[in-house]
C-alpha cells in the first residue's frame, strides 16, 4: 500500500512512530498528484515547493525531537477561495485569474503553525457558485468514481482530490451544501461547522452569513483532527465565537449509540429523492437503531421554503460582497473602455462567468427598493421560522438524519442547462446553513453504478463532537468503502 | 441672480459629517492620521482586499454616543450596521459600512444663539459610518489616482430637522456643532483637513404655507461660510423658479465655492438605490444603560450652556462668554480665578481674551502650559484694579506671569513696577517736564488744554511707566492753573 493511501491519522501514527518522513509522505502525495491530476484535474495551482519545504521542517523539528501537533507532516489541498500568502486565489474566477493575496487567511496560518504541508489551491465553481464545479472558469474537476461525471461543488476539486488519493486532507467552504454534497459524490467525511466555529478572515466571501469553511476527509477521525486544528474564535472575524473547543479526536471513540436520539425528517425522504439514495440512508438509519439508537420522526414544514429562502439571501449578499471586484484595484480589467461606468460595466462583464452575475443581478433585484419587503425581508423571516423549527426539532433528538444531496453524482454538462434542476441538489443542506448548524456528510454505500451515497446528520449549534463521534461509530458498523478506482 | 424675494421662507436641514478623533480606523487597526503619504495608512481590512472582514472598533460607539447625549438624542440600546452599495473607484469594497434604520442617536435637538436669541434645532439622527478613500488627480499623471488612507477614517454623520430658517442660523448651528464636537474631544473640527463636511438640504416656501416643497440636496460644501453662501443661493434660485411659475423638483445639486452656483447632479427620477441591508460580517451593537448614564456623567458642560451661565452669572456680555467657553481650558481657568472674588470678572475675562491670549500666541505656548495661574491672574488684575500698578505695567506683568512662575507681587517688586502715588514724588516730575516742554504749557495757556495728555504722557515716560496717571495730571492741572 502506497504512502497516499492512508488515512492522515494512520499517516500520523507512521510519521510518528519514525516508520516514514513528512517528507516521504508529502512526495507520495505529489507524485499521486502526478499521475492521477490528468484524470481528475483538482487542483488549479500546485504548490510542491512550498508543500516539501514545509515538510522537512516537520522532519527536522521531529528528529530534533521537539513535540508536534498531531497533524505535524500531514499535507493538504486549500480550497481556492481561501486566501494563501504570496500563493494565486482565484476563485476559480477570471476576475481574480491573477490575484495574489499579500495576507494568509487565519485557518492557513493555523494550518502553517501545525506544520501541514499544503499541496496546493483545488478547483471549484467560480465564487463557490454551484453544485457541480462545472463553473470553474479554468477547469472541470472529474469525479475518481466515475470521470464522466462530476464531482459535486462548488468544493469539487477537494472532494475529487481526497477521493483520488491526491491529498488525505483538505479544506473547503460551505455557502448552501457547497462541502456535503461533493463529499456526497466523492465518498467523503465532509464537515460544515457551526457558522463562528471556523474563522472566515481570509475566505472570500460568497453569502457572508453563510459561509463557513469546513473539512474533507476520508474518515470522521481524520475530520475530527483537522477541525481540532482550524476551529476557535478569531479576533478577526466579529462573527466568530469565544468558547471551549475540545480535541474533538481525542475521544472520538468514546461513543454510546444506546443513548443517541436521532430525527429523521419526513420532509427529507419525499418524492424528490432517488429511490437507491433513500433505501440507503434507511438502512444506515436502521443499522443505527439496531445498534441501541431511539429513532424518531419528526417533522419540519417549513423545508419547502428553505431553497427560495437560501437563493435570496445568498444572492442578495453576494451581489454585494462581488462589488468590489470592479477592475479599479486588483484583478481582471478589461483592455478597452471609454469612461469608469464604462470599464466597470466591461471588466464585470468580461470577467464573471454566467451563473456568477445571474446571481449578482437575482441579488441586486431582491435588495431594490420596492422589493426588499417581498423578497430580502420575507426570506429572512422564512430563515428564522426554519431556525425555530430546527430548535423545537433538538428538544427530542440529538441529532436529525437526512439524505446529503437527492441523488449520485451526474453527469457532466447533464444540469448545466437548466439552473433550477442544479440548484435542487442543495436541497437538503441549505436548511443547515439557514440556520447556522453543524452538518456532516458520512458515505453510507454505493449506488447500482457504484457511485457513493451521502448520508448527513445534522445537530444543535455547536454538537460537532456528537456529529464526529456519531459518524465514527457509524463508520466503524458500514466497514471499509469501496476506493474509487482510477 | 436677484436675492430671495420677501415673499418666501427658506427650510434647511443639514447633514454633517464629523471625522472622530479615534487612534484607529473604524474596522481596523490602522492609525487614524491625517496629512501621511499616500497609502502608507492602509491594510488589506480598509482596502477591501478579497476574504478581509471588518471588526467594530468600540471608541467609535462611545465618541458617537458622547455626541449624541450632547445633543440630547435617545441612545438605541440596540443597533446595527447596514451596507451602503453603490460603485466609486474610492470606496474599494464597493459598499460602505453606515447605519440605516437603527441609528446609534435620534431624536435629540441644539440650542444656540443667534444675534444673541436662542434657538432650537432638532437632531434627527447621529449613526456611525466609515469614510472613504480620496480620489488623486495630477498633472504628473494621467487619469485618477486613490489614495486609500482616508478608507475606513471613522465618522459620525449628525441629521438635523429642516428646522433651520436662514443662512444665518445654518452657520450658528454648524458652529455650535463643531465647537461642541471639539470641547468633547470626538473631533479635532479641523475643516481645511475635511474633518467637518456638509450637506445642505434647502427647500423654500411661501410664508405662512403649511408642509415643505420639494427639497434639493447640495454637495461639495466645505466650509461654514460656504454652506451660508449655498444656501442664499438655492433659495434665491427656487424663488426665482417659483416666481416664474415652475416647480422646484426633487435634486442633488453639486455647490461650487469659487464660482458661487451650483449645478445639477441628479433628479429623483436618476436617484440611486443604495440597496441598503444589514452588514453580515458584524455583531448588533449593544450599548446598555449602565454604559451610556457612566458617558452622560462624564459629559462636560457644553459651551453653549457655558455662555449662557457667563452671561448670567457674571454678567458677561454675550462675545465675552461666547469666546470664554470656546475652550474647555480657558473656560476652567477663568471660572477659578473669578471664583476668588479678588477682582471683577469682566476685567479677568478682558485680560484672558486680550493680552493674555496675544502673549501666549507670541510665545506659541497653551494656556495649560504656561506658568500663569487662576490665582496669579486674578491677584494681578485686583492690584491693577487698586491702583498699585499701572496698565502698562500690567501688561508687563501678564507677560512675565506667563513664563516666571513667580507671583504678581514678587514681579511688581523685581521689577520696580509699583505705580507711585505719592504726590511728593511726582511733583518733581511734573516740574521737570514743564520746564522742558514750553511751547506746550503756552498751547495749553491759550486754551488748548488737549495738550495735557501730552505732558501726563511725558511725565509717565520720565517716570518710567510707574507715575499714577491720574494723580499725574491733577498735579499738572494745578501747576497751569
Amino acid at each position: 500500500m502506497e504512502l497516499y493511501e492512508y488515512t492522515a491519522a494512520e499517516l500520523s501514527a507512521m510519521f510518528r512512530a519514525g516508520e516514514c518522513s513528512a517528507e516521504e509522505i508529502t512526495r507520495s502525495a505529489l507524485d499521486r498528484i502526478n499521475t492521477a491530476e490528468d484524470k481528475i484535474q483538482a487542483f488549479l495551482t500546485v504548490t510542491e515547493e512550498n508543500a516539501l519545504e514545509t515538510a522537512k521542517s516537520a522532519d527536522k523539528k521531529f528528529s530534533a525531537g521537539e513535540t508536534l501537533p498531531p497533524l505535524a507532516g500531514i499535507p493538504i489541498g486549500i480550497k481556492d477561495n481561501i486566501c494563501t500568502n504570496g500563493i494565486l486565489t482565484t476563485c476559480a474566477s477570471k476576475i481574480l485569474g491573477n490575484f495574489i493575496p499579500p495576507y494568509d487567511a487565519t485557518v492557513i496560518k493555523k494550518i502553517k503553525t501545525h506544520y501541514m504541508p499544503i499541496l496546493g489551491k483545488m478547483n471549484l465553481d467560480e465564487f463557490a457558485m454551484g453544485s457541480s464545479c462545472e463553473n470553474s472558469y479554468f477547469k472541470k474537476t472529474r469525479n475518481p468514481y466515475d470521470t464522466e461525471r462530476v464531482p459535486g461543488g462548488s468544493s469539487g476539486g477537494c472532494a475529487a482530490a481526497v477521493s483520488a488519493g491526491e491529498v488525505p486532507l483538505a479544506l473547503g467552504s460551505d455557502t448552501g451544501g457547497s462541502i456535503r454534497q461533493p463529499a456526497s459524490y466523492c465518498g467523503n467525511v465532509g464537515l460544515k461547522p457551526t457558522y463562528g466555529s471556523v474563522s472566515r478572515y481570509g475566505l472570500v466571501a460568497f453569502a457572508s452569513s453563510l459561509d463557513q469553511i469546513g473539512v474533507f476527509a476520508k474518515t470522521a477521525e481524520d475530520a475530527a483532527l483537522l477541525y481540532s486544528v482550524i476551529c476557535g474564535k478569531d479576533e478577526k472575524d466579529a462573527t466568530s465565537v469565544r468558547r471551549e473547543y475540545p480535541d474533538f479526536a481525542a475521544d472520538i471513540s468514546n461513543f454510546d449509540c444506546k443513548k443517541l436520539r436521532a430525527g429523521v425528517p419526513k420532509e427529507y425522504f419525499g418524492p424528490g429523492i432517488d429511490g437507491e439514495v433513500r433505501d440507503s440512508v434507511y438502512k444506515a438509519i436502521e443499522l443505527l437503531k439496531e445498534n441501541g439508537a431511539e429513532i424518531r420522526e419528526i417533522s419540519l414544514p417549513s423545508t419547502d421554503y428553505a431553497l427560495s429562502a437560501y437563493y435570496i439571501i445568498a444572492c442578495a449578499e453576494a451581489s454585494s460582497n462581488l462589488a468590489r471586484f470592479d477592475g479599479v484595484k486588483y484583478g481582471y480589467r478589461s483592455e478597452k473602455f471609454e469612461n469608469l461606468i464604462d470599464m466597470y460595466e466591461r471588466s464585470r462583464s468580461e470577467g464573471f462567468g454566467d451563473e456568477v452575475k445571474r446571481r449578482i443581478m437575482l441579488g441586486a433585484f431582491v435588495l431594490s427598493s420596492g422589493y426588499i419587503d417581498a423578497y430580502y425581508n420575507k426570506a429572512k423571516a422564512t430563515q428564522a421560522l426554519i431556525s425555530r423549527e430546527f430548535a423545537s426539532a433538538f428538544e427530542q433528538a440529538d441529532l436529525i438524519i437526512t439524505p446529503t444531496s437527492p441523488t449520485t453524482a451526474f453527469k457532466l454538462g447533464e444540469k448545466t442547462a437548466d439552473p433550477l434542476q442544479m440548484y435542487a441538489s442543495d436541497i437538503c443542506t441549505v436548511t443547515v446553513n439557514i440556520a447556522g448548524l453543524p452538518g456532516l456528510n458520512v458515505p453510507c454505500g454505493l449506488d447500482g453504478k457504484g457511485l457513493p451515497i451521502g448520508m448527513q446528520f445534522v445537530g444543535p449549534h455547536f454538537s460537532e463532537e456528537i456529529l464526529l463521534k456519531a459518524a465514527h461509530f457509524y463508520e466503524s458498523l458500514r466497514g471499509e468503502l469501496p476506493r474509487a478506482l482510477l | 441672480m436677484p436675492g430671495l424675494n420677501e415673499k418666501y421662507e427658506i427650510i434647511v436641514g443639514l447633514e454633517v459629517h464629523a471625522e472622530l478623533s479615534t487612534e484607529t480606523k473604524i474596522y481596523c487597526a490602522c492609525k487614524n492620521s491625517f496629512g501621511a503619504e499616500v497609502n502608507t495608512q492602509c491594510c488589506e481590512i480598509c482596502t477591501g482586499l478579497p476574504g478581509t472582514l471588518p471588526t467594530l472598533n468600540e471608541k467609535v460607539v462611545e465618541y458617537a454616543v458622547r455626541m449624541g447625549l450632547a445633543a440630547n438624542c435617545k441612545i438605541n440600546n440596540i443597533t446595527k450596521q447596514d451596507r451602503k452599495n453603490y460603485f466609486y473607484p474610492d470606496l474599494p469594497k464597493a459598499y460602505q459600512i453606515s447605519q440605516y434604520d437603527v441609528p446609534l442617536c435620534q431624536n435629540g435637538w441644539l440650542d444656540f444663539l443667534v444675534d444673541g436669541e436662542e434657538r432650537r434645532v432638532g437632531i434627527t439622527r447621529i449613526h456611525i459610518e466609515e469614510d472613504a478613500g480620496k480620489l488623486l488627480h495630477g498633472e504628473s499623471f494621467s487619469g485618477s489616482l486613490v489614495d486609500f488612507n482616508r478608507c475606513g477614517v471613522p465618522l459620525i454623520e449628525i441629521v438635523s430637522e429642516p428646522d433651520i430658517r436662514s443662512s444665518k442660523e445654518a452657520k450658528a448651528y454648524l458652529e455650535t456643532l463643531k465647537q461642541i464636537l471639539v470641547y468633547l474631544g470626538v473631533s479635532d473640527g479641523k475643516m481645511q483637513e475635511g474633518s467637518i463636511r456638509c450637506d445642505v438640504n434647502v427647500s423654500v416656501r411661501l410664508k405662512g404655507q403649511e408642509g415643505f416643497n420639494n427639497r434639493v440636496e447640495m454637495k461639495n460644501v466645505n466650509t461654514f461660510s460656504g454652506a451660508a453662501r449655498a444656501i442664499d443661493y438655492e433659495a434665491a434660485r427656487q424663488s426665482a423658479l417659483m416666481e416664474a411659475g415652475e416647480t422646484v423638483g426633487q435634486e442633488t445639486r453639486r455647490w461650487d465655492d469659487v464660482k458661487g452656483e451650483n449645478i445639477l447632479l441628479r433628479s429623483k427620477e436618476n436617484a440611486m438605490d443604495y440597496r441598503y441591508f444589514p452588514e453580515p460580517d458584524l455583531k448588533t451593537i449593544v450599548v446598555d444603560d449602565s454604559f451610556v448614564s457612566a458617558l452622560k456623567e462624564g459629559l462636560p458642560e457644553l459651551p453653549n450652556r457655558k455662555t449662557a451661565r457667563y452671561m448670567r452669572e457674571y454678567g458677561l456680555p454675550a462675545y465675552d462668554a461666547g469666546l470664554l467657553a470656546e475652550s474647555m481650558d480657558r473656560a476652567a481657568f477663568f471660572e477659578r480665578a473669578a471664583a476668588l472674588g479678588l477682582c471683577q470678572p469682566k476685567n479677568i475675562s478682558n485680560w484672558l481674551l486680550g493680552d493674555i491670549t496675544y502673549f501666549l500666541r507670541e510665545k506659541k505656548m497653551e494656556l495649560s502650559e504656561s506658568a500663569v495661574t487662576p490665582e496669579k491672574l486674578a491677584d494681578m488684575v485686583s492690584r491693577l484694579e487698586k491702583g498699585e500698578i499701572s496698565g502698562a505695567a500690567a501688561k508687563i506683568v501678564a507677560e512675565a506671569l506667563l513664563d516666571s512662575g513667580l507671583s504678581a507681587g514678587e514681579i511688581i517688586s523685581e521689577k520696580g513696577l509699583a505705580q507711585v502715588s505719592d504726590r511728593d514724588a511726582l511733583e518733581s516730575i511734573v516740574d521737570a517736564v514743564l520746564a522742558d516742554s514750553e511751547k506746550a504749557v503756552i498751547q495749553y495757556k491759550s486754551g488748548k488744554t488737549n495738550v495735557l495728555g501730552f505732558l501726563v504722557g511725558q511725565c509717565m515716560k520720565r517716570s518710567k511707566g510707574k507715575g499714577n496717571p491720574a494723580v499725574l495730571s491733577g498735579i499738572i492741572a494745578e501747576r497751569l492753573k
